[in-house]
This record gives structure tokens, sequence and C-alpha cells, in this order.
């Protein structure tokens, strides 16, 4: 959590949301597009860490909780240098003997076109670290779970392979390892007949970094604690909102988009 | 109480039993196979795939856990309900339930990612997951069955039968209310996300479970020579008949209701119109072959006390039943999940397409495995112990309740 001196500048950053947020909601449509935009600049500039290393021996806290805000007017690729980098850090998407249809995939970048006006955009889908997950509530054994900072994963040790979390979750973020794999990261193992998700990079928040897709995407991007007022994200999403998908689920996702 | 009088007795040691025994031995050898090729090649030898993540084991495994619970029926009526007419068939009912629970269990977990964490299945419970309260009610039923059919074979437990009869009734109809609430829980599933499915799947259990009883029985008192009365298997197809009636009302009831609901359209027009091999199955398989012609081969007056007419409804039952989970199982997840409501999706994970499903033999090698488990127990079961009545002949049946 932030000191009092850091605390000073981040009021008047909020200030400077704020007004940003009102010309916005107030003013013409050129300020209503573009204060995203000014808004997500401004919140890079700040100097503070999103993600500060936690000592091994603390366990995850629920006074923080993990978010990440995608702005997909400003990804430019609609999230594919995120899927690449995602790849990279944990090496999957290229299982010699696995079928297309079972590859896993841990982000995908989905093309959305409404039906009626054709408005269309493209945005990277992953685990949305739920609140409420509903794969957490299906699992049997409790392998699907939610870590107390409210990263949603799986705990490989005690996942039987029965894929119930995969018929539960809304977002089919989840997918199946098919076969034997060798040569795995050491940071992200994965187990054959095991389920697996995006876990945020859980090695790398723990270490104090952001995970792989937000560094991937900077401009786009902000990966932050939500539970924390003063964070980078707590305050982009105030005064912009970050929409979730499936919203009618009430499931709180701890990852949100805007522009969608 | 008619079957004081029954007399049950072991089945003797033809050549016919052996060959049983042969028969349904190499189908579980198949079974062991497939899941030895599974548990070392992964799941990537079948068709099953991150889009349709339940295939041809699941309906194999759910068919006979479903028909298990309904197996159970025939000694419910006689115990709970008292109607001595089905009194002595409640040892036979209580060994196929459980021959076809251990069977589907079998399956399910051979089916497992990780069928070597069984116990850990065992010993990490999440009481939120349904699927959890299933492990347990799984058991529970195996106890309880166990049981009811010691009381039913050893006199000095005969004061407890009517309670573990009650029990064992009770149980079931929770289990089966678990198996189809496994799906009513998928909240983001459309094709699922229901409270019907509870009664759905209990209907069905009647039905299938009935359909395989029948069969068992008449197999049983056919191959060993043993008088089987029009009396007993009229009423068992009359009750199958109602059982076969009340399936496909509460299936109605689920597309109808799906129907008036907006969103839900699309999923069914893919099952109901456009849905290819699901529709056919659905039209043909369930509702035409499963429903419509067993109904009519059980009402049809030119056919009452027909034997061969009863014995096809109950294979056209098995059979509906097998094409009923089917398009369940795989055309519920063969529809996509609704992502953007109102919007198309495409993605390289195959968002917005209605995703392909074939299973390979080494599916059907596991699922029949599970059938072949359950046969071969009932075979050696009404071999060891004594199952099967000496006689259900009209003149040796209290039929008096009717």
């Amino acid at each position: 959590m932030s000191d009092g001196l850091q605390q000073v500048p981040q009021r008047n950053q909020v200030d400077a949301y704020r007004r940003h947020f009102m010309a916005a909601v107030t003013g013409a449509a050129t300020l209503a597009t573009l204060a995203p935009g000014v808004i997500l600049r401004e919140a890079s500039a700040a100097t503070r860490p999103d993600v500060t290393a936690r000592p091994p021996e603390q366990p995850a806290t629920s006074v923080v909780r993990w978010g990440m805000l995608i702005d997909t007017a400003r990804l430019g690729d609609g999230g594919a240098a995120m899927v690449a980098a995602c790849r990279r850090e944990h090496g999957w998407g290229h299982d010699p003997r696995a079928s297309p249809e079972q590859q896993p995939q841990w982000v995908r970048t989905v093309r959305v076109t409404d039906k009626l006006t054709q408005h269309s955009f493209t945005l990277p889908v992953m685990c949305q670290h739920c609140e409420h997950p509903p794969c957490v509530d299906v699992c049997p054994t409790g392998a699907s779970m939610k870590r107390a900072d409210g990263i949603v994963q799986v705990n490989k040790h005690i996942c039987i392979g029965c894929r119930y979390c995969m018929m539960a979750c809304p977002y089919k973020a989840r997918s199946f390892v098919h076969e034997p794999l060798t040569d795995q990261r050491p940071h992200s193992p994965r187990g054959m007949g095991t389920v697996e998700s995006c876990n945020l990079c859980v090695h790398r928040i723990d270490t104090g970094r952001i995970p792989a897709c937000a560094e991937a995407a900077p401009q786009a991007v902000i990966f932050g604690d939500l539970n924390d007022p003063d964070s980078r994200i707590s305050q982009a999403v105030q005064a912009l909102g970050g929409t979730q998908i499936r919203a009618d689920l009430d499931l709180n996702t701890g990852v949100r988009y805007l522009n969608i | 109480m008619s079957n004081t009088a029954i007399v049950y007795r072991e089945v003797g040691e033809g050549r016919g039993f052996y060959l049983l025994l042969v028969l349904f031995g190499a189908v579980v050898a198949m079974g062991a196979l497939a899941f030895f090729h599974l548990e070392h090649e992964g799941h990537h030898v079948t068709g099953m795939n991150n889009q349709i993540v339940w295939g041809l084991p699941h309906v194999f495994a759910i068919f006979l856990i479903v028909a298990a619970s309904g197996a159970l029926n025939v000694g419910s009526i006689g115990t709970v309900f008292r109607k001595p007419l089905y009194q002595p068939m409640g040892r036979l009912s209580a060994l196929v339930a459980m021959a076809l629970l251990l069977g589907g269990l079998v399956v399910l977990v051979l089916d497992l990612g990780h069928p070597d964490r069984l116990i850990v299945a065992m010993t990490h419970y999440n009481f939120k997951s349904i699927f959890a309260w299933n492990i347990i009610l799984y058991n529970g039923f195996l106890a309880l069955a166990g049981f009811y059919l010691w009381t039913m074979m050893d006199r000095q437990l005969k004061a407890l039968y009517p309670y573990a009869g009650f029990a064992a009734f009770s149980w079931r109809l929770i289990l089966t209310m678990g198996t189809g609430s496994i799906f009513g829980f998928l909240v983001v599933r459309q094709f699922y996300d229901s409270a019907i499915m509870a009664p759905l799947f209990i209907a069905m259990s009647f039905s299938f479970g009935l359909a395989v009883f029948i069969l068992v029985l008449y197999a049983g008192f056919a191959w060993t020579r043993r008088p089987l009365g029009d009396v007993v298997l009229n009423r068992l197809r009359y009750l199958l008949a109602v059982f076969i009636g009340a399936a496909l009302f509460l299936e109605l009831m689920r597309h109808l209701a799906n129907l008036y609901v907006t969103r839900r359209h699309g999923v069914e027009q893919f099952i109901l119109s456009d849905g290819g091999i699901y529709t056919q199955l659905f039209w043909v398989g369930q509702v035409f072959l499963g429903a419509l012609v067993p109904l009519s081969l059980i009402f049809c007056r030119r056919l009452v006390g027909n034997r061969l007419s009863l014995l096809v409804a109950c294979v056209l039952v098995i059979l509906g039943g097998f094409a009923q989970l089917y398009v369940i199982l795989i055309g519920g997840q063969a529809y996509p999940l609704e992502l953007f409501p109102g919007a198309t999706v495409e993605s390289t994970f195959f968002d917005g397409q209605i995703s392909r499903y074939a299973p390979t033999v080494w599916e059907w090698m596991l699922g029949l495995g599970g059938v072949g488990i359950s046969l071969l127990l009932v075979t050696v079961g009404v071999r060891v112990l004594r199952f099967l009545p000496v006689s259900l002949a009209d003149e040796v049946l209290d039929s008096d309740d009717s």
C-alpha cells in the first residue's frame, strides 16, 4: 500500500482524471473519444510500480485484488502481441500431437461484430479472474481455486482432469492438456490430463513484475491492484469505467475492457 | 407377502454361462485396452477437444449411472409402495442397479485426465460442487443398495427390509437429481441451465432403468428355462409406457420453455432444426425410435402379450436413451457459448462456431467396456448368489394388488 509521500501527487492525479472524465461525459464527442487515451497515457506516466514483490514467507492476501484494464482502441493488433507474449511465457500453443481443436489457448483474440450495426472490434480474451468464478464453484476437489488476491488458477497437484470447470466457464478460458509434454517452462509447469488457463502470470506478480501480456502492450493495458484506490488501474476504472464481458452473469471480473 | 413362497436359486454352470463370461470379459478387456492407451497417450487419441470436453465415454457413463437408479425402482415398488407382484424381483433389481452404477463409474473415472488421482477425489471435497456431491451420492447408493439387498437375502435382517428399501429409494431419487443437476447448474450453457434437468433425469432413469431390467430379467429367465408369466411382463410393459411418457413430457416442457425465451432460440433452432446429426438423433433416435415406436409397440392391441414387441420396445428405449444423452451432452456443447449477446464472434479458438466432434474407436471401446462390466457383474452375481426366482409364472405370483 502507498505511504503518505506517494499519496500527494496521486491526489492531484485523481483530480486530473476527474476533469477528463467530466469533460468526456459532458463535452463533445471528440473529447469522449480522446479521454480514455489521455487518461491511459497519463496513468502510464505514473512512477509508482503497479506490482511490488511479495516476500515468499508471506501468504497472498485479500487486501490486494489483482486486475487488468485493456483499452481495445489502443491495442492496434487486437491483442495479438499479448497472445504471443503469453505463448512465449508459458509455452503453450504448439503441442505436437494435438489437433487444432485440442490445442490449448490461454488467451486468444476475438473479433466481435454487432449483428445489427455491424460495428466491430477485436479484443484479447483470457481468464477473467472473476470474484465469483463458476469454475471454482463446480470443481469437485477444489483444484480450481481463487487465491486470496483474486487470481483464479488450477492447483495442478489435485486436478483430476474431469473438465467440469471447462463446462462451467462462460469465457471458454480453460484448456485441457491432451498429451504428454516435454521441455516446459520451469516457472509454468503444464501437465497432461490437467486443465490450465491464464493465471495472470502469478510467478511474475509474486516477484514484483507485471504479467507478460500487459508488458507486451503497455500503451493499452494497465495492470494493478483494484483494491488500492490510488493505483493506476483503480483511478483509470474509476474515471472511465471498465466493461465486463457477460456482466449480466454478475461475476465481477478482474479483467475489464474499454471501448468494447 | 407373496415372496415368502418364492424360491430363489443360483444359475447353473451351463455352457451358456461361460460363453457369457468370455463374451463380456472380452468387452471389458477392450475397455481396459482403451483405458491404458488413453492413460499412456493422453486424450489426443480421442475425438474430445477443448470445445467438446465431454464425449462419448460420458454418454455411456451417464447412461449407465442414470439407468442404475432406475433399475432399482422395481425393488422400490415392491418395498416402498408395497406391491407384492414386484417383490420377487427386488433382489435382481438391486443387483442390476449396483452393476450398472459400477460400470458407469468405471467409465467416468477412467476417462479422467488423472484417473490415478481417484483418491484425491475421495479425500478433497468442494461442497459447493454438485460433482463432489455426486461422488458422495454414488458411494452412498452402492452402500444403501448393498444393504437393501442384504435385508432381502438374510432373514435375520428382515425387520430392516422396509427401512432399507425406503432409504435406498429416497437416495436414488436424490442421486438422479444430482446427476441431472450436473447439467442443470451450468449457468452459461444455454442448453442446460434449467432446474427441469433434475426431474427430467429422474424420468429418464425410470425409463432406461426399467428397459434394461426387463431385458436382463427376460434373458435370465429364458436362458435358464425358468417360467416367466404374462402377468409380470405385462405389468412391467405398461409401467415402461408410463415412464417413457413421463420422460417425453418433461423433454417437451424443456424445449417449450426454451422456445419461449428469445435468447435460447438459437440453441433450440440448432438442436431441433439445423443441427445435422444432433437434429437427426433428437427426432429420429430419441423421439421416434426411442419413444413413439416403443409406445406403439406397447399399446398396439394386436401385440398385447407379445413378448418380442416388449423386448424390441426395451431395446429401442435404450437406444433412444443413448441418443437423448448424446444430444444433451454433445449437442449442448457443440452449440457455441454466447460471449457477446447480440453479436457474432470469431477467433482462432473456434468462438462462435458449431464445434465438431467425432468419437474415435478408443472412446467406443472405453464406453462399451463399462457396459461389459455391468453385464459381467450381473452374470457372475446370478451365478454365485440367489438373485433369480425359480419361477415367476402367473400362478406363483400374488397379483391381487392390481
